[in-house]
């Protein structure tokens, strides 16, 4: 996988600008004019005025105060939204990503026809924060003088505490946009390195204080939701600006680095150096180290890098018992239970996961985009069963079904020099050599392939190949960008529906290879069954794909959406059908989670997912590590 | 279960398919285009391929793996052994075939029948009340109708009665007819030993399954998968009967759970979304087996095949029998059935394609929906009024009257029958704008070959019609006892609607006082006693006692206080004869019981059972120590035995040389004689003061039966009732002795 010019400083730095380009790929603008424009991003993102931050913000994404770049009730920047404009054609505003200042055209009639949405009906969110309806902060004033003389920077205002209240659940969203807080964090505190959290934990412990760590804030499980029976102090503990790499080690191919880095900000410095991690939830964008760490996350190209828990060495967490770390950075050990497990996906219910060691590799040399159209979902299906027990699945391979790739589809932007018209080859295709695929049944697989470039194109062909004998035909590299874009741009889009009276969220699970067409075909049904039995008046988007491949199963990912017209509480029906598919997954022999965590939402369903024992293992460990429930957010147990 | 809403709608509008046969042509009729919707998951193929896939099927090749490891035989041996299963079963369902039946049997059905009705709504018109407030173009993008629609849906199981051989033939057309998927049918084996007649079957759609299958693993895959297979690709509808057999006495059987068992296992293992079940109700205003079936529940062998024996079987044709009612039920979603009910991440833990015996509350659960589905078969029957003037003049003759009933007292009990049977729910079809002496008349004379209306009197026509050529007193009884087993299978149809308020009136004869801790015990009793006679759910006996208790407070019968139950002056004639439709049952039991008591030996065998049974009968009924010659039906006796072992009066051993004896505990049997007796004594009072009593005069106030104590028993049983969904808690013990 080395490139050919490894070693060469010059040839690093040109593998760099490469790889800046590559990701730039599904994150950012054409990069048509690749480092100049890149150059002129990262200057312009430099170049804001971090009046908070402290020198060390160079080059890094979040700010101390989030509302200055990102929304308060929506998802991402402010300056990055879907709109329609006098015209009544869709556009994406702002210039970070690939669809920034681009015409949407064929998003309002999808919209219309999918939800029976409507241009004139339109639902406004609170433009801005009244900070009068703000709950005023119940400090604990014996924690805060000590904290002062720390000189660890804290907030007590309500913008910065309401940022940190939620997640990106719909409930949360809703209630924001309607100008509904409920219980926040009392207080905010920005520890800048290990030793001040551990500061803060022996404050918090000292004083009896109540603290729920913020990552990225991007949790989709309530998981930030503070419990409304918290009486303490509640002290958000954002990591946000613990966001260094503090070594690089080439011999082992490891970094160390602070937990509060996001995504982007990670890969970009270790791209600088010619690597990578290869992690990419969707969530890159803004979701932190220390957040992957304690959800137990997945990326999309885990096919090749693996998940969070095959890509980290060391961690080190800090908790009201101490700090827990091992001792050595031994690959694997057999050591009893791997006590890095109890801390995976602990979901901040023992501690604050403060630095971590991860695997790092060298950029890929080469990466490309490809789909291959199926005649039906269960063909697609079948090819990726047979890529998985070939154990030859690209870097991601995901399987839309028929609505998804509708949806995909309707985002087409109207002027593009990189889109080359996929559909309508496609749609030649059709007519002229393969008139048996449906349109209404068709389903597109995307993928993404990296490495080497012979390797690349062996590989390709081989997957290729395979598909070939499922009925797949390839289908060109845009409509496979424009697949892994479509995950990137779901949340900005779910902020327009919400604009007309569509609400909607994701949700996802993991499931034996045999039951994938069932729990999708059953999942699906049952959410167009209770939407209808629940009064929803118009059939609701019920949509998913095949998102991972494993030996034994696979993630499948769910969007649900609706038009809520005529509802007198949305939020209540959303959640019940979510409820619902959730039942329903369980029953098809699904997971609780693959990677978004339980957090509150889910927790009610803990027990019989892990048994009656395994709660009380659970259980014990919390009651040892933090008996006075200084964690307090109440997540998973 | 008794808003009297959906009772309403459902008597309207049944269309006669035969009207337009009539009219026009059958050839036309037979070659007309033919083009149903399909279910929009099918995955098309052709029998063969259908073949193919259960040959390939996880689940057989499993077991054919497993028998082969047992047997030490090698798997393509047994594989060619699941082949030739499989063509012994399957069916070859083709169109033509189906297109020279529909031409057919619109002949004879013409012959033989003045109508066929059946219910419009429930296959032809859309009926989603419910979501009138929606937009129904967005949901609805089609009308189409409740079938049809089920079928597009969700895979489809249709569930017919089973009371005649016409019925699969009839569903078939029917289907046709209305231009819908044409289903494919489980059949008993006993049809294929008809060479040509099984063929032809099998190409309309019928599959062939042994009636006995065991042990055999191999042979339960194969059926069960063949199944199973049909069912998730929506080849077709799969039609089965949920009463295993024609129930010869026209009382609904005991669901069979078999096959069930089979449609539900791809819901429950998540591999359908839903199944949706369609109970169809048939109902027969002259069954073309009467005769035959009540010689087959007597044991008189058929009369023999001979050159009479088929001028008379031709003589059928010959014959009007009335009209059929076929009632298409509301599907019932397999989905809604399990909700809370199953927990179906049970599967989740073995690979789904192992074969595994169903949990206990897998059984239960397919069990009940089994008992749920009969029941709205029963509920869907249509009544004629000759049912009721069969129950009438059944009991009429077992009251010793030999005279017969005057016309006019006969028409004046069935317009009160008609009404009571209406407050309780029957789906009567009484002609309301012809005067009852007419439907009376037309009634009687469309079933003269079981009454004889002579000088304004009718009775059962029990004497032979030309001189007795020397009959002994036995065979005589028996001659008489075809009459009286026919027309109690006429009876039996409108048993359902009585017998949970017939199980309370019996109880409330037979207790002393007016507790209604106690009455309900005796219900209980009597419930638990006839839950093999009768269709019963199983664990519903408080929800039946409530339904009772519902059904006799708003027809004024009872009045139902916190403790008491009292009888109301009027009810009398109702609680008369309530009881006395039961009682031949009673006294059956009771019989059978002692039975066993004086006459078992030890060497008793449960084969040997019936034929004894009816030897001691028939010397009671000789020496008229026994009422009803009804109980000689080797069916009550049969169920009284299933009874009396499921209760533990009786074993049956096992194994050795006694395989299939009859173990008596004779204390038991002996002390549920005495039970069964005192009631069955009690009805008979009860049904002698009604005779004297002239039943329009209605007297004084309720007659008010002191209770003696006044603990709560009450509480205890609203403890219970609480526990059953849809059961009354306290307060609807109250609404209903307000209502």
């Amino acid at each position: 996988m080395a490139s050919n010019s490894s070693g060469d400083e010059s040839g690093r730095h040109q593998t760099a600008r490469h790889r800046l380009s590559v990701i730039a790929g599904h994150l950012q603008r054409p990069s048509d004019h690749n480092a100049a424009l890149l150059a002129v991003e990262c200057k312009a993102q430099g170049s804001k005025p971090n009046v908070n931050t402290s020198d060390r913000g160079e080059g890094k994404t979040v700010p101390r105060r989030r509302q200055e770049i990102m929304k308060w009730n929506g998802w991402g920047y402010s300056d990055s939204k879907f709109l329609f404009n006098k015209k009544g054609q869709a556009e994406f505003t702002g210039k970070r990503y690939r669809l920034s200042g681009m015409i949407i055209p064929g998003l309002k009639d999808w919209m219309e026809g999918t939800f029976g949405a409507n241009l004139q009906h339109k639902t406004q969110a609170t433009p801005v924060l009244n900070t009068s309806a703000v709950q005023p902060p119940t400090l604990n004033e014996a924690f805060v003088e000590e904290l002062k003389s720390t000189g660890i920077p804290f907030s007590h205002e309500a913008e910065d505490r309401v940022f940190r209240a939620h997640g990106h659940c719909l409930h949360e969203i809703f209630a924001l946009r309607e100008g509904k807080i409920g219980r926040i964090p009392d207080m905010v505190v920005w520890p800048n390195c290990h030793n001040d959290v551990v500061k803060i934990v022996e404050l918090a412990c000292k004083h009896n204080v109540c603290l729920i760590p913020y990552g990225g804030g991007t949790s989709v499980s309530s998981a930030l939701e503070c419990p409304p029976e918290e009486t303490r102090s509640i002290v958000s503990l954002d990591t946000s600006q613990m966001n260094r790499i503090l070594w690089i080690d080439e011999k082992n191919l490891t970094a160390h680095v602070e937990s509060g880095i996001v995504g982007q900000d990670l890969e970009r410095l270790l791209n600088e150096s010619g690597y990578c991690t290869g992690h990419e939830p969707d969530s890159m964008e803004f979701s932190s180290l220390g957040g992957w760490v304690a959800t137990r996350a997945s990326g999309m190209k885990k096919n090749i890098y693996g998940n969070i828990e095959d890509l980290v060495v060391h961690i080190k967490m800090v908790t009201p018992r101490g700090v827990i770390e091992k001792s050595c950075q031994g690959p694997r050990m057999s050591t009893g239970p791997d006590i890095h497990h109890f801390i995976l996906g602990s979901e901040g219910t023992l501690g604050v996961v403060t630095e971590v060691t991860i695997k790092i590799r060298p950029m890929p040399e080469y990466q490309k985009y490809g789909s291959v159209v199926f005649p039906n979902f269960e063909q697609g299906v079948a090819c990726l069963r047979e890529v998985a027990r070939q154990r030859c699945a690209p870097a991601s391979i995901r399987l839309m079904d028929n609505e998804q790739f509708k949806f995909g589809h309707a985002l087409k932007p109207q002027v593009s020099s990189i889109f080359t018209s996929f559909l309508d080859g496609l749609k030649k295709f059709y007519i002229t050599k393969f008139k048996g695929f449906d349109p209404n049944r068709l389903c597109v697989a995307t993928l993404l392939f990296e490495g080497a470039r012979e390797r690349v194109l062996q590989h390709e062909k081989q997957v290729y190949d395979i598909a070939a004998k499922f009925g797949g035909l390839a289908a060109g590299e845009d409509n496979g960008q424009r697949g892994y874009m479509l995950t990137f741009v779901i949340a900005y889009l779910r902020d327009l529906g919400m604009d007309y009276y569509v609400i909607g969220e994701s949700f996802e699970t993991s499931v034996p290879w045999d039951r994938v067409l069932d729990i999708c075909r059953n999942v699906k049904a049952r959410i167009v069954r209770e939407c209808k039995d629940k009064g929803v008046q118009f059939p609701p988007l019920s949509t998913c794909r095949v998102t991972q491949t494993y030996d034994a199963g696979a993630c499948v990912y769910f969007y649900f959406a609706f038009n809520y017209r005529g509802l007198s509480d949305p939020v209540h029906v959303y959640e019940q059908v979510e409820h619902a598919a959730r039942e329903e997954i369980l029953a098809n022999g699904g997971s609780l989670s693959h990677h978004h965590g339980v957090g509150k939402l889910r927790k009610e369903w803990m027990r019989e997912t892990v048994s009656n024992v395994g709660i009380g293992m659970l259980k014990s460990v919390k009651d040892y590590v933090d008996p006075n429930n200084i964690f307090g957010n109440r997540n998973l147990l | 279960m008794l808003n009297s809403d959906p009772m309403l709608k459902k008597r309207d509008d049944f269309e006669d398919i035969l009207e337009e046969r009539r009219n026009t042509s059958d050839l036309r009729y037979a070659l007309r285009c033919y083009t149903p919707a399909l279910y929009k998951g099918l995955t098309p193929c052709t029998v063969s391929e259908l073949k193919t896939m259960v040959l390939q099927s996880d689940q057989l090749l499993y077991v054919i793996n497993q028998v082969s490891k047992e047997t030490g035989t090698a798997t393509n041996e047994i594989q060619s052994e699941a082949e030739a299963i499989l063509e012994e079963m399957a069916h070859r369902l083709q169109l033509s075939t189906i297109r020279f039946f529909a031409f057919m049997l619109s002949k004879i059905f013409k012959t033989l029948f003045r109508s066929i009705c059946v219910n419009e709504e429930g296959i032809q018109r859309v009926s989603r009340p419910d979501r009138e407030t929606q937009n129904e173009e967005t949901w609805l993008t089609l009308i189409r109708s409740q079938l049809q629609q089920a079928i597009q849906e969700h895979p489809v199981v249709l569930l017919p009665s089973h009371r005649s051989y016409m019925d699969f033939l009839l569903m078939s057309y029917i289907l046709y007819t209305y231009d819908l998927a044409l289903p494919v049918i489980a059949a008993g084996m006993d049809f294929m030993g008809m060479k040509i007649v099984g063929e032809m079957l099998r190409m309309s759609g019928a599959f062939f399954i042994r009636r006995s299958f065991g042990g055999d693993k191999l042979y339960w895959t194969v059926f069960s998968e063949y199944v199973k297979i049909m069912l998730k690709n929506g080849f077709a509808p799969v039609e089965f009967f949920l009463e295993g057999t024609r129930s010869r006495t026209a009382k609904s059987l005991t669901p069979k759970l078999g096959l069930l068992n089979i449609v539900m296992d791809p819901f429950l293992k998540g591999e359908v979304f839903d199944v949706s079940l369609v109970p169809v109700s048939i109902s027969y205003e002259r069954i073309l087996e009467e005769a035959l079936y009540a010689r087959e529940l007597l044991g008189v062998p058929k009369p023999k095949e001979s050159t009479s024996g088929l001028i008379k079987a031709r003589k059928i044709l010959s014959e009007n029998y009335g009209s059929i009612h076929v009632y298409f039920g509301q599907p019932v979603s397999a989905r809604s059935l399990a909700e809370g009910r199953v927990d179906r991440s049970q599967f989740n833990l073995t690979p789904r394609h192992i074969p595994r015996r169903p949990s206990e509350g897998i059984q239960d659960f397919v069990n009940d929906s089994a008992f749920r589905l009969v029941r709205s078969q029963e509920e869907n029957m249509v009544l004629k009024p000759w049912v009721l003037l069969a129950a009438l003049l059944l009991q009429n003759q077992a009251a010793g009257n030999k005279l017969g009933v005057l016309v006019e007292d006969l028409t004046e009990q069935a317009v009160w029958l008609r009404d009571l049977s209406r407050q309780f729910g029957a789906f009567l079809h009484w002609p309301d704008h012809v005067p009852p002496s007419r439907v009376v008349s037309s009634s009687l004379s469309l079933h003269r070959s079981l009454v004889r209306v002579s000088e304004g009197t009718v009775q059962l026509n029990l004497e032979p019609g030309f001189p007795p050529p020397a009959m002994t007193p036995e065979e005589e009884l028996l001659s008489k006892a075809v009459v009286v087993l026919s027309c109690a299978s006429y009876r039996n149809q409108v048993l359902h609607v009585f017998i949970r308020a017939a199980l309370l009136a019996s109880a409330v004869q037979s207790v002393a006082g007016s507790r209604k801790q106690e009455i309900f015990n005796t219900f209980s009793f009597l419930w638990n006693m006839f839950s093999n006679e009768f269709i019963l759910r199983p664990g519903a006996e408080v929800q039946d006692f409530e339904e009772a208790c519902y059904l006799l407070v708003k027809s004024a019968v009872l009045q139902i206080h916190q403790q008491e139950v009292l009888v109301t002056d009027r009810g009398h004639r109702t609680l008369a004869f309530l009881t006395s439709i039961l009682d031949p049952f009673v006294q059956g039991y009771q019989m059978v019981c002692r039975f066993l008591c004086e006459e078992a030996t030890e060497s008793l065998t449960e084969k040997q059972f019936v034929p004894a049974v009816r030897k001691f009968f028939i010397k009671h009924l000789l020496t008229g120590g026994l009422k009803y010659v009804e109980v000689l039906s080797s069916d009550l006796q049969k169920n009284a035995l299933a009874a009396l072992l499921r209760l533990g009066a009786v074993q049956k051993l096992r194994g050795g040389a006694d395989e299939g004896t009859l173990k008596v505990n004779t204390v038991m049997v002996n002390s549920l004689e005495d039970t069964l007796a005192a009631d069955s004594e009690a009805a008979r009072c009860s049904a002698l003061i009604q005779r004297r009593r002239p039943s329009k005069q209605t007297i004084g106030a309720t007659r008010r039966v002191q209770s003696s104590e006044r603990s709560d028993p009450i509480g205890r049983l609203n403890g219970r009732a609480s526990c059953c969904p849809g059961a009354g808690t306290k307060e609807s013990h109250q609404n209903a002795t307000a209502a």
